[in-house]
C-alpha cells in the first residue's frame, strides 16, 4: 500500500512527537515501507543547533536512536528555510516529494479557535499534499 | 544520508548547505530560547523573550495610549527634546559617524575582508539582484523619495543666517545670483546632500549588519543585537546588560521606522491631493492616518507571506519602479547636464567631505545641528533594523564583498538618485527661478511633502510620473514596515526567527499605531524627536559594537 513514509520532526519539542513516531513505525512495519524523518531549520542559530550542519547531525542521531529502539532503518533529510515561520509548510511538501513519499505522518495539536485564522501545519499539509496525510492528534 | 543531502543542495534546492567550513564557534552554555516564556493569550500561543518582549511591548502600548490621551500637551515636549539633543550632542553623532566610516573602510582594505559570513565554505542564499533590492528598499526607500528634491534645493536656494559652509546662495529674493555664485551654490548643495546619503549612513548600517551576521552565522550566537557584545561582556550579555541593549534596539527600530512611516504617509497624502486635485487632502492628519492604516494592512499581508514570498518580491517591485522613475527623470529632464554633473557632484562630495564631517569649530549651527545631527541620529536609530535585516539575507558573502555592496555601491546609487532628482529640480529653479513650482514649495513656502511632485509637474507626463511616485512611496513604506516588524519580532523572541505568526501581527500593527499616534499627537516633529532620542543611546552601543566586531573578525580563520 505504502512504500515510503515521511515524518516531519520538530527537534525542539521531541516530547510532543511520540505518538506520531510510534504510529509511523507501526505503519512502516505493517506495509514494509521505508521511513524518512524530515525537519526544517533556520539558517541562523536555533535552540537546537548552532548551524544547519549541526542540525542535520542531530536529526540523524535522533533517527538512529529511534531506529535502534524500533528495529527499523530510518533515513533523514534536513532542510533550511530563510523564513521558517512562513515557509515551513512549503518546505515540508517539497521534502515529502523529494523523499519519494506516498504517506506523511504528522503530529498536530487539537484544532482550536486560532486555527480559524491560520491553521496547523498538519492541517495545511493535508490540504495541499497530493499524497496521503495522516494527522496524529 | 549526508551524500543525499549534498545532492539535493547541488540540484539547486534549498536543502541543507554543504559543511560550512572553518569558523570560530563561540562556546557558551546559553541555549537560544532558554529565557523565553510561552504564555497563551486567548487561543494564541506565544514564544517570547522575557523580559525583552514584555518590557518593550508594555512600553509601546503605554506610549501609544499616553500620546493619544495628551495630544496637545506632548507636542512642545517633543519639539524641545529634538532641539536639545541635536544641539547638545551634534558633535557626538558626527564623531561616531566618522568612526563608523573609518572602521568599515579599514576592514575593507585589511586582510579581515577575506572572512566569509557563514563559514569559509558558505554559499549565498540570495542573488545579487534580490539581495541588493532588499537592502536598498529597507535602508533608504522612503527617505530618497522625501528628500531627493527637497534637500538639494533647500541648500541651493534658502538663505540661512549662519552657514559659512554654504555661504553661496543660488537665489536671493526671487532673483538668480551671478553665474559663478549659482554654480558654487549648486555644487555645495549637491555635495552636502550626497554627504547625508552616502558613506556615513551606509557605514552605520554596515557595522551593525556585519556584526550581527558574524556573531550569528559564524559564531553560533542567537540573531539578536546583544550577541555582538559577547566579546566585551562575556556571559553577562545573557543578563541585564543584554536585555537593555535589546530593548534599546527595539525602541530605536520602532521609532526610527515610525519617523519614516510618518514622512511617507504625509508625502503620499500630499501627492494624492496634488495629483488628483483634492483640496486639503495633503494637510489632513486624518488622511495620513488612514493611509498608515491601509499600508499597515499591506505590510501585514507581506509578513504573512514571509521573507521570500512577501518582503523580497515587494523589494524587487520597488527597485523596478524606482529604476523606471529614475530613468524617466533622467531622460525627460536635462539629460546631458545630469550626466556631466554626476561626476562633478561625486568630486564635490569627495572634496567637501572633510569640511562637512568636521565636528568642531564650526558656526553653521542650522546645517550641522538641524540636518546632519538629525540625519545621523535617524540613521543610527534605523541601524539595528536595517542591519539585522541585511545580516539575515547576507549569509555566504565575504566581508569584502559585503562592505563593497553595503557601503560603496549604495553610496554611488544615492549619488545618482540625488544628482537626478536634485539636479533636475535645481535646473528648473535656475531656468525659471521664482516661477518654478519647486522654488515655491521649498524656498518660498516650505511645503516639503510637495517638493517632489512640484519637480515632476514641470516635466512631461506629470500625471503618470506622479502616480508612479505615489505608488513608490507606498510600496517603500510597506517594505520598511514589514522588514522592520520581522526584525523586532526576532529580537523580542530572543533571536528565534521561527516564532509564532501572531507575534509578527502584533508588531506590524503597533508599528502602524505608533506612527499614527505620533502623527496625531505632535506631527512629524514628534516622530523625529523620538527617532533622535533613541538614536543617541544606540550610538554609544554601536561604538562599543565596533570594538567587538574587530575582535570577532580577528578570531575568524581567514
Amino acid at each position: 500500500m505504502y512504500s515510503r513514509i515521511v515524518v516531519p520532526v520538530d527537534l525542539a519539542h521531541p516530547e510532543l512527537l511520540t505518538k506520531a513516531l510510534d504510529t509511523a513505525s507501526d505503519l512502516a512495519r505493517h506495509y514494509g515501507a521505508g521511513l524518512t524523518y524530515v525537519s526544517v531549520t533556520a539558517e541562523t542559530p536555533t535552540s537546537v543547533a548552532h548551524n544547519p550542519k549541526e542540525f542535520g547531525e542531530k536529526l540523524a542521531e535522533f533517527a538512529r536512536q529511534r531506529a535502534a529502539a524500533d528495529g527499523l532503518s530510518i533515513e533523514t533529510a534536513a532542510y533550511t528555510a530563510t523564513d521558517p515561520t512562513i515557509d515551513i509548510d512549503a518546505t515540508l511538501l517539497r521534502a515529502a516529494e523529494e523523499a519519494g513519499a506516498d504517506l506523511v505522518v504528522i503530529a498536530s495539536h487539537k484544532p482550536g479557535l486560532a486555527d480559524y485564522f491560520w491553521g496547523s501545519h498538519g492541517g495545511r499539509l493535508a490540504g495541499h499534499a497530493a499524497i496521503s496525510v495522516f494527522v496524529v492528534r | 544520508m549526508a551524500d543525499e543531502k549534498d545532492e539535493a543542495d547541488a540540484s539547486g534546492g534549498e536543502a541543507l548547505p554543504a559543511p560550512e567550513g572553518a569558523s570560530e564557534v563561540i562556546d557558551t552554555d546559553y541555549e537560544i530560547g532558554e529565557q523565553n516564556i510561552t504564555p497563551k493569550i486567548g487561543p494564541f500561543g506565544l514564544d517570547i523573550h522575557n523580559p525583552v518582549f514584555v518590557i518593550s511591548g508594555l512600553v509601546v502600548v503605554a506610549f501609544v495610549i499616553i500620546t493619544l490621551a495628551f495630544q496637545t500637551q506632548v507636542e512642545p515636549l517633543f519639539t524641545a527634546l529634538r532641539g536639545f539633543l541635536t544641539s547638545n550632542f551634534d558633535w557626538f553623532f558626527m564623531i561616531a559617524g566618522n568612526i563608523f566610516v573609518l572602521v568599515c573602510l579599514g576592514i575593507l582594505v585589511s586582510p579581515l575582508g577575506k572572512v566569509r559570513i557563514g563559514g569559509a565554505d558558505a554559499t549565498p542564499d540570495y542573488s545579487y539582484a534580490g539581495w541588493f533590492a532588499m537592502l536598498f528598499a529597507a535602508g533608504m526607500g522612503i527617505g530618497l523619495m522625501f528628500f531627493g528634491v527637497l534637500e538639494p534645493v533647500y541648500y541651493f536656494g534658502t538663505p540661512w543666517g549662519d552657514q559659512p559652509l554654504m555661504r553661496d546662495i543660488g537665489v536671493l529674493d526671487g532673483e538668480l545670483a551671478d553665474p559663478a555664485t549659482v554654480e558654487a551654490a549648486r555644487r555645495t548643495a549637491m555635495a552636502a546632500t550626497i554627504y547625508h546619503w552616502g558613506l556615513h549612513p551606509w557605514a552605520m548600517y554596515a557595522v551593525v549588519a556585519l556584526s550581527l551576521a558574524l556573531f550569528a552565522y559564524n559564531k553560533g550566537l542567537p540573531l539578536t543585537v546583544r550577541s555582538i557584545f559577547y566579546p566585551i561582556f562575556g556571559e553577562r550579555v545573557w543578563g541585564w546588560p543584554g536585555h537593555v541593549i535589546d530593548i534599546l534596539a527595539v525602541f530605536a527600530t520602532l521609532f526610527g521606522l515610525a519617523t519614516s512611516l510618518g514622512l511617507g504617509a504625509s508625502q503620499a497624502a500630499a501627492g494624492i491631493g496634488f495629483v488628483f486635485g483634492i483640496e486639503g487632502f495633503g494637510e489632513s492628519v486624518t488622511a495620513a492616518v488612514v493611509l498608515i492604516m491601509g499600508i499597515t494592512v499591506l505590510a501585514l499581508i507581506s509578513v504573512l507571506r514571509g521573507l521570500d514570498g512577501g518582503v523580497k518580491r515587494l523589494s524587487e517591485l520597488n527597485m523596478i519602479l524606482a529604476g523606471v522613475l529614475l530613468l524617466f527623470v533622467i531622460l525627460v529632464g536635462p539629460t546631458l547636464t545630469l550626466i556631466s554633473q554626476f561626476f562633478g557632484n561625486l568630486g564635490a562630495y569627495a572634496t567637501e567631505m572633510l569640511a562637512l564631517s568636521n565636528p568642531i569649530g564650526r558656526d553653521d549651527d542650522g546645517f550641522r545641528q538641524g540636518w546632519t545631527a538629525f540625519y545621523w541620529a535617524w540613521w543610527i536609530s534605523w541601524s539595528p533594523f536595517v542591519g539585522m535585516f541585511i545580516a539575515r539575507v547576507s549569509r555566504g558573502r565575504t566581508v569584502r564583498e559585503f562592505i563593497t555592496c553595503v557601503l560603496l555601491i549604495p553610496t554611488i546609487v544615492s549619488a545618482i538618485w540625488m544628482t537626478t532628482f536634485g539636479g533636475t529640480a535645481i535646473d528648473q529653479v535656475i531656468n525659471r527661478v521664482a516661477d518654478s513650482a519647486v522654488y515655491g514649495y521649498v524656498v518660498e513656502a516650505y511645503v516639503p511633502e510637495l517638493s517632489l511632485f512640484g519637480m515632476l509637474s514641470e516635466l512631461p507626463l506629470a500625471a503618470i510620473s506622479s502616480t508612479i511616485a505615489i505608488v513608490l512611496v507606498i510600496v517603500f513604506f510597506v517594505t520598511s514596515s514589514d522588514s522592520g516588524s520581522l526584525v523586532i519580532d526576532t529580537i523580542t523572541a530572543g533571536g528565534k526567527i521561527d516564532a509564532p505568526v501572531v507575534q509578527r501581527i502584533f508588531w506590524v500593527t503597533f508599528e502602524g499605531l505608533v506612527a499614527a499616534a505620533l502623527l496625531i499627537g505632535g506631527g512629524l516633529v514628534a516622530l523625529q524627536a523620538m527617532a533622535v532620542s533613541t538614536g543617541l543611546p544606540f550610538a554609544v552601543v554601536l561604538l562599543l559594537g565596533c570594538v567587538a566586531l574587530v575582535k570577532g573578525l580577528m578570531a575568524e580563520p581567514r
